[in-house]
């Protein structure tokens, strides 16, 4: 299991790759109306769509208010997203983990 | 597939809301069995990625896009209940911070893209795991064909609520057929996405994949089978 990839170095990639795509390639993603949009324009329902109570956030459409450029714009949401929810499911996921002295021993014996 | 505000009435947004709270009160039981000091922080990157891949939109003709979902994706690598909250935690942030998706229709949205997908293609997945040799190899494609097959159900979810609560008049027929033809093709793109993902990890890390475990502890007890005799 040499090849194998470090626990920590693995978490980093994955967490620098989530970056990369919501504060970056983001920018380059296609702004056409995503497939239920499309649907509801064509057969002739988009109109019945509200516009929601957050639509006053300061990130809203994946946009952070007061910042002109685009790319900059789109990509702080995405990174603030990013951050967001790392903190949030990481915190719920610990929270709710099973804990068992099994766990500690094998963890003990890994590191 | 994020469903706004005002699309579907309010009886059926309670009750859409009604089934995703209850998803997620069960599901956090369930996702006991699937989180340890381990895997717990695995779960937390898979639902970051997801809603960070649900940023990217693909184009997939005439004018229309599709992203990434994630049901099938977050099941394979953290777990089925797991991923039923990792999906209502990314809906949750999206709708609260980026206004994506309605405040009335996060139930809908929960039920569409966090339950529908996930139940979709995790049983899809496990039906092949189970009809398929047992490789590491094959976690990957089982895992995009539950991707390609979850988006289109999850369509035509979508179109029997709208045929139960849809506010607007509108031809039904329709809407089920254009629907359900635009969720397959932007199904190839959630399988292409979900394959490539699953394949990567299992290729560093199988261990980290939660639909690959049963297959390790195969190989495992071969080897040691082969080591003892």
């Amino acid at each position: 299991m040499s090849t194998r990839t470090g626990t920590r170095r693995f978490y980093a990639v994955a967490l620098l790759v989530s970056l990369l795509v919501a504060g970056v390639a983001s920018y380059y993603a296609s702004s056409h109306p995503d497939g239920l949009e499309y649907v509801a324009e064509q057969t002739g329902f988009l109109d019945s769509a509200e516009d929601s109570a957050t639509a006053d956030s300061p990130l809203a459409d994946y946009q952070t208010s007061g910042v002109d450029d685009p790319r900059v714009s789109g990509g702080v949401a995405g990174v603030v997203g990013v951050v967001v929810m790392l903190v949030l499911s990481t915190g719920l996921f610990w929270l709710i983990r099973r804990r068992e002295p099994r766990d500690r021993e094998a963890r003990d014996a890994g590191s | 597939m994020h469903v706004p505000d005002g699309f579907l009435d309010a009886p059926t947004s309670v009750a859409t809301g009604v089934v995703a709270a209850a998803a997620v009160a069960v599901s956090l039981r369930g996702a006991r069995r699937e989180l340890d000091d381990r895997t717990a922080p695995m779960a937390g990157l898979v639902a970051t990625f997801v809603f960070a891949a649900q940023m990217i939109n693909f184009p997939v003709g005439a004018g229309t896009s599709g992203h990434l979902m994630g049901g099938a994706l977050a099941a394979v690598l953290a777990g089925p209940w797991t991923a039923v909250l990792c999906l209502s935690v990314v809906l949750l942030v999206q709708a609260l911070l980026m206004a994506d998706g309605g405040i009335t229709a996060l139930g809908t949205n929960i039920t569409l893209i966090g339950i529908v997908t996930v139940v979709v293609g995790w049983g899809v997945f496990v039906l092949l795991r189970r009809v398929l040799p047992a490789r590491t190899s094959l976690v990957a494609p089982a895992a995009a064909v539950g991707a390609l097959v979850s988006v289109p159900v999850a369509a035509l979810v979508f179109t029997g609520l709208f045929a139960v609560g849809g506010t607007a008049p509108v031809d039904l027929g329709a809407v089920a057929t254009a629907m359900l033809g635009w969720h397959t093709v932007i199904g190839i793109g959630e399988a292409v996405v979900t394959g490539l993902v699953v394949a990567s990890v299992v290729a560093s890390r199988p261990d980290m994949v939660h639909g690959a475990r049963p297959l390790l502890a195969e190989r495992e007890l071969e080897t040691r089978a082969v080591a003892a005799s």
